[in-house]
């Protein structure tokens, strides 16, 4: 429609940069060298890019290790999704000491109070106060409540919890029906994570089939393709996933809601892939050695799996890093409204639901540390992506 | 000029054709239908049930038991007298009534929040670009980083959450106080408006504004390495003239193209922020219509929230090319 003219052949990247501030800070050391420009392989020019971008380097560690522990979740956290204890209900996360407050005494092993609760007469809420008569000592690799690993490795074996009667242990406090919070993030990391990765391997399954048949094929096809995507691109995302989501058969299993929800995130989302492969398609059709290969009499798929999909293969894993963040919003998003994966399912999002009324973040501020895990995330994910971005183009300094 | 901006209406008016299809499908993918969820309601509401040739009326009306598509002509048929369809979660009221109000709040909403955030960006950007590698280029840059990876909603919360529990006020939400809630306009309601309107402002325009500022830096850094900038200042110009006049004019310009990109988050944005703070705008009977199948209900606020953004779209397309004369319009 609107074509620019005199146009650069590449798009200018100052929009991206997400981490330019950081990069020039720490760019003075280890400036790769003019001789190692000339010497080293693309692969190695790639690495050491990347190495450079502190920032994205420390996001993929954060996100490495966010993903061990919900994929283990059921290990590194005391308690199940759904073990409750109701008379923890909204209970204050307990603080981890070493010194004992009453007598000053050290211990080595860290230690929790117990907690007791109190009816107030005047609020009717209860109260928690630490008991500081007795002390709830923490040990490693406690057996509590038992989970599958993986849904097939039975095992009760947690990384830290309490061993005696009575103790606890809630390191971020507890919800309305007295589950540990810190537990059930674990837990719900396992749908929020694993949403964005899923539903952004649909995307691109998706947009690089359609938007490569579209690009080589051209013609009607390509005609009613593109218009298809401008329609579904000319409704605000959000709204749209709402009402997708909002059609998943309230009958339905946790399980088949839960790859609803990611089919749906994805609908959306391959439009803006399928353009971009699209576009790299008409670009690389004009370029030389594809005319050679067509010369030497290669198939069109040969073409497009030996040449083609090589060439765009960083494009696309670069815009899918970027994607990532954003459908992992949208989970949350749609969750948190009520339309999202249903309980027993957890996800970060549902957790933040129960903290939409004001009277619950006001007396229990607690219930917003989901909010914090989400927030990790995406910046992490922008982070990273940024940094792939910088990589894949090795040769610009 | 003339011939694009046709061309290019009536290319808007084909997506719109397109976009009320798939709004009209989306909306009729669960099951139940609009009419006996009516009369049900209806029901429930007055404890007499509605006479037989109400629903059968109501029935024929919107061609319950004919093919999808009679059902789809014969909702829209009714647009061009204003008439949507019935809402069933907001009693009998029909849904033109329901939005019309809410849809003026979401365009004001949506509308000031453009405003605002480039009021402030475009300057901080300019202000970044001249102090480059200071410490305030720094603070700015670093807060930009933040306002583009908070999501509206977490921030939306986190507002709710200092107003309560840190200034400790008693917080209703909304964009007017309760005495002018469903008040007819005047001077004190639109008072009254203003001084709501700052907090979803902020919560909104915040990642939105951080963007167009990261990029205004960084086109104004580009245009200030060109050489009719160094001829400017070897002329003599003050380095005012020369900042305002040569290069920020030239380094706003593709700013243009961005808002066709800002748009659709924005309204995205306006509808959860809208449910958290309890906005009256399109967001809360959207949810609400969709939790409870209102089929006409939900269908036409998707509708009329993408209608906004083609028009949008179409504006900012308009502005693009009368603002760039290299623009070719074919």
């Amino acid at each position: 429609m609107i074509e620019q003219t005199g146009d650069k052949p590449f798009p200018k990247k100052s929009e991206g940069g997400l981490s330019r501030w950081f990069r020039r800070r720490s760019q003075t050391s280890d400036e790769i060298t003019e001789d190692e420009f000339q010497f080293l392989t693309v692969r190695q020019l790639m690495w050491r890019k990347f190495a450079r971008n502190r920032m994205a380097v420390a996001s993929g560690v954060v996100l490495i290790l966010l993903y061990i522990i919900t994929i283990f979740a059921g290990f590194f956290a005391p308690y199940n999704a759904a073990t409750a204890r109701s008379a923890y209900s909204f209970g204050p996360p307990q603080t981890i000491r070493f010194y004992d407050e009453e007598t000053g005494q050290f211990f080595l092993r860290p230690f929790v109070y117990r907690m007791k609760g109190e009816r107030n007469m005047q609020t009717f809420q209860l109260e928690y106060q630490e008991d500081r008569s007795i002390r709830d000592h923490l040990h490693l690799f406690v057996r509590g409540d038992s989970y599958r690993l993986f849904g097939l490795i039975e095992s009760d074996l947690h990384l830290f919890g309490t061993v005696d009667e009575g103790s606890q242990i809630y390191l971020l406090g507890a919800d309305q029906r007295g589950r540990d919070l810190f537990s059930r993030i674990l837990y719900g990391g396992q749908v929020s994570l694993s949403v964005g990765i899923i539903g952004v391997l649909i995307t691109v399954a998706l947009g690089s089939t359609i938007g490569t048949l579209s690009g080589y094929l051209g013609g009607t096809f390509d005609n009613v393709v593109q218009r298809l995507i401008e329609t579904l691109r000319s409704f605000p995302q959000l709204p749209m996933w709402m009402a997708l989501s909002a059609a998943i058969p309230p009958q339905w299993p946790p399980e088949w809601v839960y790859a609803g929800i990611v089919v749906v995130l994805a609908f959306i989302n391959w439009t803006g892939l399928a353009r971009e492969v699209r576009g790299l398609v008409l670009s690389l059709r004009q370029r030389d050695f594809i005319a050679a290969a067509e010369a030497a009499g290669a198939s069109t798929p040969r073409i497009v799996r030996k040449h083609m999909i090589p060439n765009m293969a960083s494009h696309i894993i670069v815009t899918a890093t970027l994607a990532i963040p954003g459908t992992i919003l949208g989970e949350s998003a749609l969750s948190f409204l009520g339309i999202g994966v249903r309980p027993p399912m957890v996800s970060w999002g549902l957790l933040l639901n129960e903290a939409i009324r004001i009277q619950v973040i006001a007396l229990h501020p607690w219930t917003l540390y989901p909010g914090l895990f989400i927030l990790i995330t995406v910046i992490a994910y922008n982070f990273l992506g940024d940094g792939l971005r910088d990589m894949v183009d090795p040769f610009s300094r | 000029m003339l011939a694009f901006v046709v061309r290019r209406f009536f290319s808007m008016a084909i997506t719109f054709i397109l976009i009320s299809i798939i709004s009209f499908i989306i909306i009729q993918l669960p099951p139940g239908d609009v009419v006996s969820n009516f009369v049900r309601q209806q029901e429930a509401v007055s404890g007499t049930s509605l006479p037989a040739e109400t629903a059968e009326m109501l029935r024929q009306r919107y061609g319950y038991g004919e093919p999808i598509y009679m059902q789809y002509l014969k909702w829209v048929a009714g647009f061009p007298s204003g008439n949507f369809g019935i809402s069933v979660v907001y009693g009998d009221a029909e849904v033109a009534d329901l939005i019309g109000r809410r849809i003026g709040l979401t365009l004001l909403l949506v509308g000031s929040t453009l405003v605002f955030s480039w009021a402030l960006a475009i300057p901080f950007g300019i202000y970044a670009a001249t102090h480059k590698n200071q410490l305030t280029d720094y603070l700015l840059s670093g807060f930009s980083f933040i306002g583009i990876s908070v999501p509206d909603f977490l921030l939306a919360i986190i507002y709710l959450f200092i107003v309560v529990f840190v200034l400790k006020a008693d917080y209703a939400g909304g964009l007017f106080s309760p005495q002018y809630m469903d008040a007819p306009w005047s001077w004190e309601r639109f008072l009254d408006l203003l001084a709501h309107l700052p907090a979803p402002l902020i919560i909104l325009g915040l990642g939105g504004m951080a963007g167009t500022f990261r990029i205004m830096r960084a086109n104004l850094l580009d245009v200030l390495d060109q050489q009719f900038i160094e001829a400017a200042r070897a002329k003599g110009l003050s380095e005012r003239v020369v900042i305002y006049k040569h290069a920020a004019r030239i380094a706003i310009n593709p700013l243009i193209s961005r808002l066709g990109l800002q748009l659709p988050i924005l309204l995205s944005g306006a509808v959860i922020i809208s449910i958290v703070l309890d906005l009256p705008t399109l967001g809360p009977p959207f949810l609400r219509a969709l939790r409870d199948q209102d089929s006409f209900l939900a269908g036409t606020i998707l509708l009329m929230l993408a209608t906004m953004l083609l028009v949008g779209n179409f504006l900012a397309d308009i502005l693009l090319a009368w603002s760039d004369p290299r623009i070719q319009y074919d």
